[in-house]
């Protein structure tokens, strides 16, 4: 219950509409009221004698207040349920504006069926609340209220008796409340889990499919169905008793009601007529407790919705702009020039050093070729380099500043990036090249996608550089794929361009097409390259191995070379390889 | 970023809504007896509420006003015991709907997701993952209302209904037709309202679907809009989305909201109406006063139902059109199915023949033009070809994943058309070029559930694959954690795990696509001499850009735009002076340069 008090922000926001709501539904309550009132004189009248005309005048009364009744009735929807609405489209725009600035680590945490459960089913229950919620409350508080108080008026003792039964529905209410909180909970997180299966399964369809696991998978998702399936049945069996208790309750006041009522007539305290006008009331009590049954289960509903919530929304995201930040520094006046110092690295769930104690320099201006085995900490390293994870020792410098001063996004603005595995949006060629900047330049596609090589493949598309892509670029082949990510970074024109093992996937003939191409790309631009071959990174000015955590190697190929390590071996390898061909 | 096709989604089959209500009702057939006791139970509920009220009066009439205390409490306690039991009831039928409507949604659930298993990958080219899962969630979940309560009340509404009319009609006919007078109106109101909210409903699960695809698009793909610092566009462009939900979304509220008072008024109205005519009666004496206060009684008492009714008509609203999208999805055929005469193939040999064989993805923009090739059983063939000149898409074609236009396929003389998809699949593994990892742990990766996969099989796969190094790092080895699509690994050691995925399997067929594209090259050194052994006597194909990967294949097979350009031995196609001797000078060179 408590997680609500979450929402009390965003619920300010609507003040006013919400006031307006709450005087249309007394108004409306109020004149539908009216309604049963004009019936009961009209046949009164009638009773006594009366003209035609008169009877016209009653029945256009009724339907006058009903007309009335019904447009506040409309007004109070448009107001309440809108704004519950609005609070929807508050939350869950709050909430996308949260996520996105998470750090990956967030995301390495979080499946991806969980954030969309989040955002769409908990976000939905909240509003169900909200809406609703609220609008019954308010109907439910203010129809007591009166009813209550006219029962006091009526005989205060009947009164007593009547509510007599109160302090057990609280206690229920309390109780009942407690379990559906819980049990929805666990029907919550169940969905989220129904949810990241499916997106897993149908993420990796291919794989499903090429390994016939269709089955297996069909299985799987049945248990978490069936899971799913048991919480919420488990959900209905404690929500299920809500409705039937309240009306049984209420039936409880009307026995307790006649009969020491009864009594008190057979002792000549009351009169049957004003007992009969009590029961009338009593009788009006009852749709109120059971909405009231129901608005419970709607909070307890979306209670846990709420806590799930707060649970993300509650994370400071740890990478971001703090007090440390420098805002004078513009993308302008960044030139490139990068320094690692002493920098250790560990993963947040990892358990050992990726990187200890780096020491590199890259001048302004000159290429880095970063070589060694898979997993020996390459993309870690410049990961470090655009704070996608922020280092746990030392200090990484740009400019002789270092990077935790420079604004998050200036950094990342200046920082190119060709990721190790291609990720493209669907949406066309041209959208994808132009990435980084919000107005497309046609000619500068161009020359990025020529720039990558991938002109010539582009031109051959029906559709051109409007030709959409599947989700990942799933409808482009492999080295399209890596091509096309090559001509993103181009497009950004950064200040620092950064390879990961970017030229794995395309062929010898257009890799050298590339490189070529990106030396002019490169010059005047600090640059680091990734690659397992010697042959695109022996031009660098200068060159590292990484192994065991640590830098093992550095200088120009042909120093590595003369040095006979790590190096040396690897190039060996590479050259005896081409002899076995020749061979 | 999120022009994800949705003509696609908005082209939905516009279906007739007694078409689409009997496709869901086809799916309470299985529950029939429970519904049909749940009918019973509602019947019987209403049946005891109406005992209240007439105990009421006796206890007032007679009891109390004949100083009857023990009488009062025998009353009392009758009218205890009902109301326990009205309430234990009621409880059983909630209970028991909230079972039916869960059952029916989890077949529903599992038919979506079965369905979608057998779909072939040309669907999944187009559609985004984000509005699957929106079917097989949130769309489903919406036929819940429908599925449980629903129905099962609206008959005891339409029963009550016919009751009562039964009794206005026995006590004056003609006040029964002025009751009856504002029905046409009220069923006009209702066509109308149901048109608008139902094209609002449809829009609202676009935008839903929408919302997730977005959604689904982008968390997947945050490394990009972080790196390119796009957080404030990605924000704007889900906004949009989102504005456009909500915009749709007051729309239906505002539909209700003029709907339901418009109800109300019509009742009022009607009331009204009889109070109008019933007095004048009563004035001429044709009507007694009785008669038209217990005929105002009666007309509340019939309006509640139709109020619940009309309530009940547009959840139906927002349940037909969730289930026209489902529907939807589940009338798409699955473009590949195996044959009803299909050859049984259990265990291949290994040979793979394509004739004259013509592709294309879409229309006819062909990939593949005319391909011929012949492999032999147990042959070490490759392929290689600048990118994008068709490799990937021929080992498509071989596990028959998409169709193809013209030409046949065979596999040991038998063509693939006439052979299970299951078998043919069994005895090939393909690394695919995009590594794929699920969630679960190293192992889940490596046999995928299946567990004819022994522990020998794993253990080898990880020895031969150079994996060993690593999970002997891990401190709960081949036990340790995999996280979605192992986004905690190396885009190397994820390569591993699939390429140790393939090994496990044991095929006959085991085809490479760039399996080795993102490994080091000592580790690759030692993969090849592994693998060496591992492929005698399979069939096995090899793509790879570096020419060195394929040194002692039998055949290589050079591709260019689509089409086979040479096909011999290294040797032969070294003397040709051809394609792949340019290449090969090209790599050759540039590393001995070096
Ligand atoms: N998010 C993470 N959490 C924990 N450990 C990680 C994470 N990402 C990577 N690692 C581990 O850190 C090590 C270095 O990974 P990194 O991706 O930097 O390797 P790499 O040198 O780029 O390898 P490759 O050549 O395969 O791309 C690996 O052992 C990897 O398993
Ligand atoms: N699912 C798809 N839908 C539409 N077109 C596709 C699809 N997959 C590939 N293509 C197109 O078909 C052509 C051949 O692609 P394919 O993946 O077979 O190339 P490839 O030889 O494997 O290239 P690479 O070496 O880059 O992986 C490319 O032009 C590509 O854009
Ligand atoms: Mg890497
Ligand atoms: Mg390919």
């Amino acid at each position: 219950m408590k997680s609500l008090l979450s929402l009390l922000p965003y619920i300010k926001k609507y003040k006013k509409k919400l006031t307006l709501g709450f005087i249309f539904i007394v108004l409306s309550i109020s004149f539908s009221s009216l309604f049963p009132l004009i019936v009961g004189n009209g046949i009164d009248a009638i009773k006594s004698g009366v003209t035609s005309s008169q009877i016209i005048f009653y029945s256009g009364m009724a339907i006058v207040a009903a007309l009335i009744g019904g447009f506040f009735l409309y007004m109070v929807r448009q107001h309440i349920i809108v704004v519950s609405r609005e609070i929807e489209n508050d939350l869950r725009f709050d909430f996308f504006s949260h996520i996105v600035n998470m750090p990956r680590d967030f995301f390495n945490k979080n499946s991806t069926g969980n954030i969309m459960a989040l955002a769409t089913n908990d976000i939905n229950s909240i509003r169900e609340f909200v809406g609703p919620g609220i609008m019954y409350t308010v109907q439910t508080f203010f129809r007591t209220l009166l009813t209550v108080s006219v029962m006091l008026y009526i005989n205060p003792f009947l009164a007593m008796v009547a509510l007599s039964p109160l302090p057990l529905i609280s206690f229920i209410v309390y109780k009942v409340g407690r379990m559906t909180h819980a049990r929805s909970l666990k029907v919550k997180e169940s969905f989220a889990d129904l949810t990241s299966k499916a997106q897993e399964n149908l993420s990796g369809i291919r794989v499903v499919k090429s390994y016939i696991r269709e089955k297996n998978e069909i299985s799987e998702f049945y248990d978490i169905s069936r899971d799913y399936f048991r919480k919420n049945l488990s959900l209905a069996k404690v929500q299920s008793f809500s409705f039937p208790m309240m009306y049984l309750l209420t039936g409880v006041s009307l026995v307790l009601v006649i009969y020491f009522g009864g009594i008190e007539i057979i002792n000549n305290r009351l009169t049957l007529g004003n007992l009969s006008t009590f029961l009338i009331y009593l009788g009006l009590l009852t749709w109120p407790m059971i909405a009231f049954g129901w608005i419970i289960n709607l909070t307890q509903r979306a209670a846990p919705s709420m806590q799930r919530l707060m649970m993300v929304m509650n994370m400071k995201p740890d990478i971001a702009d703090n007090s440390e930040t420098d805002n004078k520094i513009t993308l302008d006046n960044i030139e490139g020039e990068i320094e690692f110092k002493n920098v250790s690295f560990k993963y947040p769930s990892g358990y050992t050093d990726v990187l200890k104690n780096i020491n590199l320099k890259i001048n302004k201006g000159t290429t880095l070729g970063i070589i060694g085995h898979t997993g020996s900490g390459k993309t870690t390293l410049i990961n470090l380099l655009s704070r996608i994870y922020d280092i746990s020792e030392g200090e990484i410098l740009i400019d002789g500043k270092s990077i935790k001063q420079i604004p998050l996004r200036t950094l990342r603005e200046a920082i190119g990036v060709v990721p190790q595995e291609s990720f493209l949006f669907s949406t066309s060629i041209e959208k994808n090249i132009a990435y980084s900047h919000d107005n497309l330049d046609y000619d500068k596609v161009i020359e990025a996608a020529k720039s990558a090589s991938l002109y010539k493949d582009v031109e051959q598309f029906p559709e051109k550089f409007q030709t959409v892509v599947g989700e990942r670029g799933i409808t482009l082949s492999g080295g399209q794929k890596q091509r096309t990510s090559i001509a993103r970074a181009i497009y950004k024109n950064p200040k620092v361009l950064i390879l990961d093992d970017s030229l794995s996937a395309v062929d010898t003939h257009t890799e050298e097409e590339i490189l070529n191409e990106l030396k002019k790309v490169m010059k005047n631009r600090t640059s680091i390259i990734i690659s397992h071959r010697i042959s695109s990174i022996k031009n660098a000015n200068n060159i590292i191995v990484l192994d065991g955590s640590a830098i093992k190697e550095q200088g120009t190929h042909n120093e590595l070379i003369s040095l006979g390590g790590i190096y040396y071996d690897l190039y060996q390898k590479q050259l005896l390889e081409e002899e076995i061909q020749e061979s | 970023m999120a022009e994800i096709k949705t003509k696609n989604d908005e082209q939905l089959h516009k279906k007739l809504d007694s078409y689409l209500l009997k496709r869901l009702i086809a799916y309470f057939k299985p529950y029939t007896r429970y519904i049909v006791l749940a009918v019973f139970l509602t019947i019987t509920v209403s049946a005891l509420a109406a005992v209240r009220p007439r105990l009421t009066p006796i206890a007032i009439d007679d009891k109390i006003a004949n100083k009857d205390i023990p009488g009062l409490q025998t009353i009392m306690l009758i009218l205890f015991g009902t109301l326990m039991l009205q309430g234990v009831i009621q409880y059983a039928m909630t209970y028991l709907t909230s079972w039916i409507g869960q059952n029916i949604i989890m077949d529903l659930r599992m038919k979506i997701f079965e369905h979608l298993q057998n779909l072939h990958l040309k669907f999944y080219d187009k559609n985004p993952v984000g509005r699957l899962i929106t079917r097989v969630t949130s769309d489903v979940e919406v036929l819940f209302d429908v599925f449980s309560s629903g129905l099962v009340t609206a008959f005891g509404d339409i029963f009550t209904l016919f009751w009562i009319l039964y009794f206005m009609f026995t006590l004056d006919w003609h006040l029964g037709l002025v009751t009856l007078s504002i029905l046409p109106f009220l069923i006009y109101a209702t066509i109308i309202f149901r048109k608008k909210i139902r094209v609002s409903y449809s829009r609202v699960r676009l935008l839903i679907s929408r919302l997730n695809s977005y959604l689904q698009e982008h968390i997947t793909g945050v490394s990009i809009v972080h790196i390119f610092a796009k957080e404030k566009r990605t924000v704007n462009e889900f906004e949009e989305i989102n504005q456009e939900h909500t915009r749709e979304n007051k729309r239906s509220i505002f539909y209700y909201a003029i709907f339901f008072p418009i109800v109300e008024l019509f009742l009022a109205v009607s009331s009204g109406l009889i109070l109008w005519y019933g007095g004048g009666e009563v004035i001429q004496g044709a009507v007694s006063l009785g008669v038209l206060i217990t005929f105002i009684q009666y007309s509340e008492m019939f309006f509640r139902p139709i109020r619940d009714l009309s309530e009940k008509y547009n959840v139906l609203q927002t349940a037909m059109a969730s289930s026209e999208r489902i529907f939807t999805l589940l009338d798409e055929k699955p473009a590949i199915v195996d044959k009803k005469d299909s050859v049984d193939f259990e265990q291949i040999k290994g040979s793979i023949e394509f004739k004259n064989v013509w592709f294309a993805y879409n229309n006819d923009d062909y990939v593949l033009k005319d391909i011929s090739f012949n492999i032999k059983e147990g042959e070490k063939v490759a392929f290689v070809g600048a990118t994008g000149s068709g490799k990937t898409t021929i080992i498509n074609l071989i596990s028959k994943f998409y169709q193809i236009n013209k030409g046949k396929i065979c596999i040991d003389g038998i063509n693939i058309n006439d052979i299970r998809q299951k078998d043919l699949r069994k005895n090939i593994s393909v690394v695919l070029q995009d590594v794929f990892l699920f969630s679960g742990d190293i192992e889940k990766n490596i046999t995928l559930g299946n567990n004819k996969i022994t522990n020998e099989a794993v253990n080898h796969a990880i020895d031969q694959t150079g994996l060993r190094y690593f999970i002997n790092s891990l401190p709960d080895g081949i036990h340790h954690k995999v996280n979605e699509r192992g986004s905690t690994f190396s885009t190397g050691q994820r390569q591993l795990i699939s390429f140790a995925r393939a090994l496990a399997q044991d095929p006959k067929i085991l085809i490479l696509d760039e399996a080795t594209s993102n490994i080091d090259t000592t580790t690759e050194m030692l993969i090849q001499a592994a693998i060496k052994k591992l492929i005698e006597g399979r069939t096995s194909i090899v793509i790879a850009h570096r020419l060195s990967t394929i040194q002692t294949c039998d055949k290589i097979i050079v591709m260019h735009k689509g089409e086979i350009k040479e096909m011999g031995s290294h040797q032969e196609l070294l003397d040709k002076r051809g394609l792949y001797y340019k290449l090969y000078q090209l790599q050759y060179k540039e590393d001995v340069s070096a």
